[in-house]
């Protein structure tokens, strides 16, 4: 026994530092062995365990925040460690929590299997963990399949739902769409990065560190332009920048309630974490910067426009939440392009997400209690007179609608303001022009979804002979009104007293 | 951080109670607490304005407090205080939130309690408004106040007040995304690192910014606040809007919040960027005085509808406020926050009337009343008195305000000068005119009807209070006007003077 051996490998590899990875693995592992060890009536504890593992992970992730092993690589520089990625490792644990919270409510009442919903969550859940901290184009590429694969398989989760079925086809041929530019993306940079011929060359050339170094030293590389735009373009799938958004109104309406909030926070915030590692401050792509900020600066503002303008016709309100996401990531990529000149815009970016998951879940929260049997059945005439019947729904549809709207005093307002001043930092004021403009508009559909809420009255339609004129709501229970009532006053809260959020700012 | 801090409790008093009828107070209690909660926002501002000139000044600002909000990183912190420009508002708004409140308390309106609610929030955000030193809070309070305007025109509102909310939502929104933008740029280009109004001024006074820079952004700064203060022609959503509006939200928008713009414009932006509201004031007293006062006090006259005319002329005394600001002279400006405070309390009392009228002839269109003075005589004289007062007439504040406009303007210019007072008769017109149509001249067949099933009733002792605190403090005003001018003129004079702004505008080419 080299017994030297394993001792180094246990004080290289740091499998402590990923502890909280593998407690989400470990865990999704362990719901398939209950599955099969409870009997069948004991079934409906799983969801449970699954809530109060990631629940526990996040307390221990919290409890361990100011590690010893931040700023530094583990796993040969496959995975680097640092307080943004604690940040948003948290963040995705967050998010999951919520998921399954939603799931609870939202599978009940429909004959899916339960457990392997959960597991699939859990198992994204992880490889998000992992791959916001990827140091290594390997390693972020492998991360990131395991994340799109598992959506796959949830987008189409209701397999007796034809909508179901499309959203899944259609996320499928786009992702693997996404996917191949990426993979594409990577290997020119490879490629060139490889070559003896150019300076400062080097044979390690998927993980970051060396990569910055040869880009650095050939500034004006075609095949290393060419490879930087697919892999932005790859990654502008993930948060659906224009001109990638085109899977996003009819795979968010065809997906379960909850997995259209899963990929609305979750795949998207992915999105913006990998775009700040190769983006943001000390990014691989920065001596690319004459490339990839104008890129971006076109993306950022047709995405605010489209988002906006597609999201005024909708009537769904799926597709309306799925398009002014759209917009989200416009107003996202403004603390993008900022990122890599501005030291606030990077924690101004993570202020923003953790606003947008607060607002995101409450509505989400609202919107699974409102659907029927038909999940992709959701209308914004659904909602209407909804403040009379139930008023603790409408409230809390209120405050979400509106911190995603940025109004005063909400959380979303805050991460607007820190967004735009950080873009006003690094002069993007064009931009800015047309991310206020974009506000503007999108006052009127969140408007809209709260006017129907609340300024009108339901009349059922006369024609409709014996079918149910609109779904039938789900009374509120104890959990996920309290649930819903923790994401409210997080909103309120962040708004109020961004406080110790603030300290997020402050971020290097 | 003093013990007893007016400014703190006035904001958080009504907020307080909001929150409470928000977790399920019932609504005994929410009615008896709302007397409270709106009457502690009148009792400290009454109480700053009483120990104003005794209380240890800091900058120029008394009563000062500072809280963290954990944003000391960006500069943004709760930096609360009252300066002479302030003061009458803060005042204003206190009063102005008391009579709405008493009158929204007796209007039995449905689902009273979310009513109540709203407007409480509202009173919060606008104490807020006026105490705050920090821009970034200033900003903050004053989408408070106004978001709980659109759901109180959308739920509660009169005549196509789906329309009206949506249209006052966009272009206010619009006008708020352009004033922050604005300030943005302000805070950026400063360089100061915080949004601060003392340290932004220190440093401004320090390092002035080129003028250039100040041009672009005090244009960004009138366009956005202008839309906030209906600047025309972006004034089309005020009338639609005071139109639909219930009663006490109106009376608080148009009274006080809409102040907002206009007292940005003097408390931050005149002394910190002079050049660049210099730049631009000749503009903005054309588009002032031949919009604002002109053409909407044209269509003004030919309204129909009483509640309209009364946003069409809360439209056009707007451009008197304008014309005061362009002047860019301590007088103007002192003239505008007189003109600020006694326009705030004489649309108030209209818009109260108004509605008071409403319960009584069921319509609001002029041409369906009359003779009204025979069965409610005291209706009448309140609202001859409150007509009066939004004229001009000497004994009222609005005269003053006026007054030293128009000698401040003269300087500025003399053709302008001419058209603004020519304005005056206009409104003497309209209203004169409606007062005459309301109450004076034979019933029509409509309205005897109406009153022949439904006996009016004159003013009711809880319309009357309300009305009565208005208007005394119309007359306060008018007679003493020293109980304002005094700290005014010392916070216009004394720190950044507003008079080396007209010595530069003299300066710059045209």
């Amino acid at each position: 026994m080299n017994l030297e051996a394993v001792k180094l490998a246990a004080a290289d590899n740091l499998w402590g530092a990923l502890f909280p990875e593998m407690m989400i693995a470990g865990l999704a592992l362990l719901l398939l062995v209950i599955e099969l060890v409870l009997p069948k009536k004991e079934h409906a504890v799983i969801p449970d365990i699954a809530l109060v593992g990631i629940f526990g992970t996040l307390a221990g992730l919290l409890l361990n925040f100011n590690s010893a092993t931040l700023d530094t690589d583990s796993f040969n520089h496959l995975i680097h460690h640092s307080m943004g990625g604690q940040v948003m490792r948290a963040f995705f644990l967050l998010a999951a929590l919520f998921v399954c919270a939603l799931a609870r409510v939202n599978l009940a009442r429909r004959p899916v299997p339960r457990v392997e919903f959960y597991h699939i969550v859990l198992v994204i859940t992880a490889a998000m963990m992992l791959l916001v901290q990827s140091n290594h184009f390997v390693m972020l590429f492998v991360a990131l399949e395991t994340v799109t694969i598992g959506f796959y398989i949830l987008v189409s989760y209701f397999r007796t739902s034809g909508a179901s079925l499309e959203a899944g086809l259609k996320y499928l041929v786009m992702g693997a769409l996404g996917s191949g530019m990426l993979l594409f993306g990577i290997v020119l940079l490879y490629g060139v990065a490889g070559n003896p011929a150019l300076r400062s060359y080097t044979a390690d050339s998927m993980q970051f560190g060396p990569l910055a170094v040869f880009l650095a030293a050939n500034p004006h590389q075609f095949l290393a332009s060419v490879g930087i735009v697919l892999v932005l373009a790859g990654v502008a799938f993930k948060i659906g920048a224009f001109p990638f958004q085109i899977w996003i109104p009819d795979v968010y309406q065809g997906a379960p309630t909850p997995v259209t909030a899963f990929l609305a926070v979750g795949s998207k915030a992915a999105g913006f974490a990998v775009l700040l590692a190769l983006a943001g401050k000390d990014g691989v792509f920065n001596s690319y910067a004459w490339l990839v900020t104008p890129v971006l600066t076109l993306m950022a503002a047709a995405t605010i426009i489209f988002g906006n303008l597609a999201a005024l016709t909708q009537h769904n309100v799926k597709r309306l939440i799925g398009l002014s996401g759209v917009s989200h990531a416009g107003f996202l990529l403004l603390g993008v392009i900022a990122a890599s000149r501005v030291p606030m815009a990077t924690g101004a970016v993570y202020f923003y997400l953790f606003a947008y998951l607060l607002a995101s879940f409450a509505v989400f929260g609202v919107m699974t209690h409102l659907a029927g049997a038909d999940d992709s059945d959701q209308e914004l005439d659904h909602y209407a007179g909804l403040a009379k019947e139930n008023p603790f729904l409408a409230a809390i549809l209120a405050i979400g609608l509106g911190s995603l709207a940025g109004i005063p005093p909400l959380a979303g307002f805050m991460g607007k303001l820190f967004v735009f001043i950080a873009a006003f930092q690094a002069g993007a004021r064009w931009l800015l022009v047309i991310a206020a403009a974009g506000v503007v508009i999108s006052i009127y559909y969140y408007f809209g979804w709260i006017k129907a809420a609340f300024f009108e009255t339901w009349t059922p339609p006369a024609d409709t002979a014996g079918a149910p004129a609109r779904p039938v709501r789900t009374p509120v229970a104890f959990a996920a009104g309290a649930a819903l009532v923790v994401l409210a006053l997080g909103s309120l809260a962040l708004g109020f007293f961004p406080g110790p959020f603030g300290q997020l700012l402050t971020l290097r | 951080m003093p013990l007893f801090d007016p400014l703190l409790i006035a904001i958080l008093a009504p907020l307080a109670l909001a929150l409470a009828i928000a977790c399920g107070l019932p609504k005994r209690w929410s009615v008896r607490l709302a007397y409270v909660a709106f009457a502690i926002p009148a009792l400290m501002a009454l109480h700053t304005w009483w120990h104003f000139s005794a209380q240890t000044q800091d900058h120029g600002y008394a009563f000062v407090s500072r809280y963290s909000t954990g944003l000391e990183t960006l500069g943004i912190s709760l930096h609360l205080g009252l300066n002479g420009i302030s003061l009458p508002l803060f005042v204003l708004a206190g009063l102005v939130g008391f009579a709405a409140g008493l009158y929204a308390l007796q209007s039995g309106a449905e689902r009273l309690k979310i009513y109540l609610m709203l407007l409480l929030i509202m009173q919060g955000g606008l104490m807020g408004v006026f105490a705050s030193i920090d821009v970034f809070f200033f900003y903050f309070f004053h989408e408070l106040a106004l978001i709980p305007t659109f759901i109180m025109i959308g739920v509660w509102g009169g005549r196509d007040r789906s329309y009206a909310a949506m249209k006052v939502t966009i272009y206010l929104t619009l006008g708020a995304m352009i004033s922050l933008v604005g300030l943005i740029a302000l805070y950026v280009k400063s360089g100061a690192n915080t949004f601060d109004f003392i340290a932004l001024r220190a440093h401004l006074a320090a390092h002035p910014l080129a003028e250039t820079v100040q041009s672009n952004i005090a244009g960004l700064l009138l366009l956005g606040l202008g839309i906030l203060v209906s600047l025309w022609p972006l004034h089309t959503w005020a009338p639609i809007g005071y139109g639909a509006a219930p009663s006490s939200a109106a009376m608080l928008h148009a009274g006080v919040l809409k102040k907002f713009g206009l007292y940005g414009l003097i408390q931050i932006a005149a002394p910190l960027l002079p050049a660049g509201l210099a730049h631009w004031s000749h503009w903005l007293a054309w588009l002032a005085v031949v919009g604002n006062v002109l053409v909407v006090g044209l269509i003004t006259i030919a309204q129909r509808d009483l509640k309209q005319m009364l946003g069409y002329s809360s439209v056009m005394h707007m451009g008197y406020a304008f014309l005061g600001i362009a002047s860019a002279s301590v007088l103007g400006t002192g003239g505008v926050v007189l003109l600020m405070v006694a326009h705030g309390l004489s649309i108030a009392l209209l818009f109260l009337l108004a509605t008071s009228i409403h319960h009584r002839t069921h319509t609001f269109a002029l041409d369906e009343m009359g003779g009204l003075a025979q069965k409610t005589p005291v209706l009448a004289a309140f609202f001859v008195a409150a007509t009066l007062a939004s004229i001009g007439l000497p004994g009222f504040a609005n005269f003053w305000g006026e007054l030293t406009i128009f000698v401040a303007l003269w300087k500025f210019s003399p053709l302008i000068t001419a058209l603004a007072v020519a304005g005056v008769v206009i409104s003497a017109i309209y209203g004169l005119r409606s007062a005459a149509r309301v109450f004076f001249g034979p019933p029509t067949a409509q309205l005897a009807q109406v009153t022949a099933a439904h006996p009016p009733t004159d003013l009711r002792w809880n319309e009357k209070i309300p009305a009565l605190i208005l208007l005394a403090a119309l007359f306060f005003v008018g007679f003493w006007p020293k109980s304002i001018t005094t700290a005014l003129n010392a916070a216009l004079t004394a720190p950044a003077p507003v008079a080396s702004v007209a010595a530069k505008s003299a300066a710059l080419p045209r």
